[in-house]
Parts: structure tokens; sequence; C-alpha cells
């Protein structure tokens, strides 16, 4: 059996590899997947642990519910965040975020 | 660790998942990035699969592979006239610096047990099954209402998203 420590690992890793792409890239939708590889992180994260846990049965379930929820949380956030990207670009003619200034002071 | 299905199934999955995650951050072409993250993201349906969590891997594969990589790449391809971007990257030193650091931070946290050590794995008996988790979402002591409100936010998501991205001159 693979111990769990080496699933938080891969996630830690997956984590990383989505920061990496919000802080560095310059193209609005790359910096929306690297979100996608955080969320996929955590996802990983919560089903170990929900697999590994020792409680009985009332909280047997909270990890694989609360994974579901945060699939869908992911799909209205991609939904939003990209009509948002396409607004933007539709305005601006541009998908770079430092371009959208309306609302700087 | 002995070599068995389980952990071989882990090492081609943490390929693929880390791989392709690899290939999102550093693809110049944002279409190879979508396939790269279609990767990545079967290799987390993967590990839901080797963590007997079957539904949420089907789930994964219906609502990422399906839906949001396809909505990245209509995105992609709707915003592409303008994608003459010279570099991919700003702040590409501090922000490597600042994930890699993190990175090491999170490892430290995982290897050494400051919370004591692990709990050994269930054996699969114990754990629950899908038929269990569509009980629990709408039994009244379950998650009915967690449930009732994602329906209501998927619902303002779908009609935001519709009313944002709208052309206002038509």
């Amino acid at each position: 059996m693979v111990p769990l420590w080496m699933y938080l690992a891969v996630a830690a890793a997956l984590f990383c590899i989505g920061v990496f792409g919000v802080l560095s890239r310059r193209n609005a939708v790359a910096i929306l997947m690297g979100v996608e590889l955080m969320l996929n992180a955590v996802n990983i994260n919560l089903v170990a642990f929900w697999r590994y846990s020792e409680t009985t049965t009332p909280l047997l379930l909270n990890g694989y519910a609360f994974t579901a929820f945060v699939l869908i949380i992911a799909a209205a956030e991609a939904a939003v965040g990209l009509a948002i990207i396409i607004t933007v670009y539709r305005n601006r003619r541009s998908v770079i975020p430092e371009d959208a200034t309306t609302l700087k002071g | 660790m002995e070599l068995n299905a389980v952990s071989i199934g882990f090492f081609v999955f943490s390929i693929l998942t880390l791989g392709g995650a690899l290939g999102v951050v550093t693809t110049r072409n944002l279409f190879q990035g979508t396939i790269w993250l279609m990767v990545s993201l079967f290799g987390v349906a993967g590990y839901f699969v080797l963590l007997s969590a079957p539904f949420l891997a089907a789930v994964q594969v219906l609502v990422y592979i399906g839906a949001i990589a396809i909505l990245i790449t209509f995105a992609v391809m709707l915003t592409r006239s303008v994608t003459r971007i010279k570099e991919r990257y700003i702040r590409t030193i501090p922000s490597f610096l600042a994930s890699l650091a993190l990175f090491l931070a999170l490892l430290f946290g995982i290897t050494v047990p400051i919370f004591g050590d692990y709990p050994a794995e269930l054996t699969p008996t114990e754990v629950m099954t899908t038929r269990d988790l569509g009980i629990a979402l709408v039994e009244g002591n379950g998650y009915v209402l967690p449930f009732l409100l994602a329906s209501v936010l998927l619902t303002a998501a779908m009609i935001g998203a519709i009313f944002i991205a709208r052309d206002e001159d038509s």
C-alpha cells in the first residue's frame, strides 16, 4: 500500500506548480489553468485524508462530500472567470490582467 | 513499500499529474497547455480510483476534462487573435523561488510527523461507497443544506456567466 505522505507530497508538488503558474504567467487564461491545478491538489489531499482517516461513521463521508462540493465550486469559478476574461478581452483587446486597470485608483 | 498494482499505478499517475502540470505552466502555445491540463486532470482521476473513490473519478473526467477543459479551449480560441504576447512570464525568478520555498516548507511538514504518526490505511470494506454518498447528500442530518446551496450557486454562476459574457451591442 502507498503511504499517506506520498499522496501529500505529490499534492504539494502539484499545488506549487499551480502557484508558479498563477504568479508568473502573463495570459489570464493560463493563470486560470494554474488555479485549476491548485484546486486539484487540494482535492487529492481531501480524498487521501478521507481514505486514511480513523474516524467513525458520522464523519466518515466528510472528505468525500467536501471533494464533491469543491468540484462544484471549481466549475462555477471556471465559468464566471472565463466570462470575465472574454469581457475584458472584448473591451480592452487584451488578455493580460495588468491591462484591466479601470478600477485602479 | 512493496511493488504491486497500486504502487505501480501510483507512480504512473504521479508522472501523468506532475508532467501534465509542468506542461501547463511551461508551454508557449495555450492550446497545448489545455491538452497538458487534460493529462494532469486525468492523472488526478487515477488517484481517485486508487483511493477507492470511483464516483469522484467519474465526476473528475466528466466535469474537468469534459466541461472545464472545453470551456478553456473556447476561451483560448475567442481571445486568440491578440495572443501575441512576447514573453510568457513576468516576475519569473521571484515566482519560482516563492513556489519552491512553499514546496520545501510543505514537504518538511509532510515528511516530519510533527502531529504524530500517520494512521494506517482503512481496508476497502470499511470505506463508504457511492450509495452512501447519495444517501448522505439528501439526508436531513447529512449534507442536504450544502447540496441545495451548491445547486443555487451553480444556477447563479450560470446566469452570471451568460450575463457577463453577452455582447452588449445585440
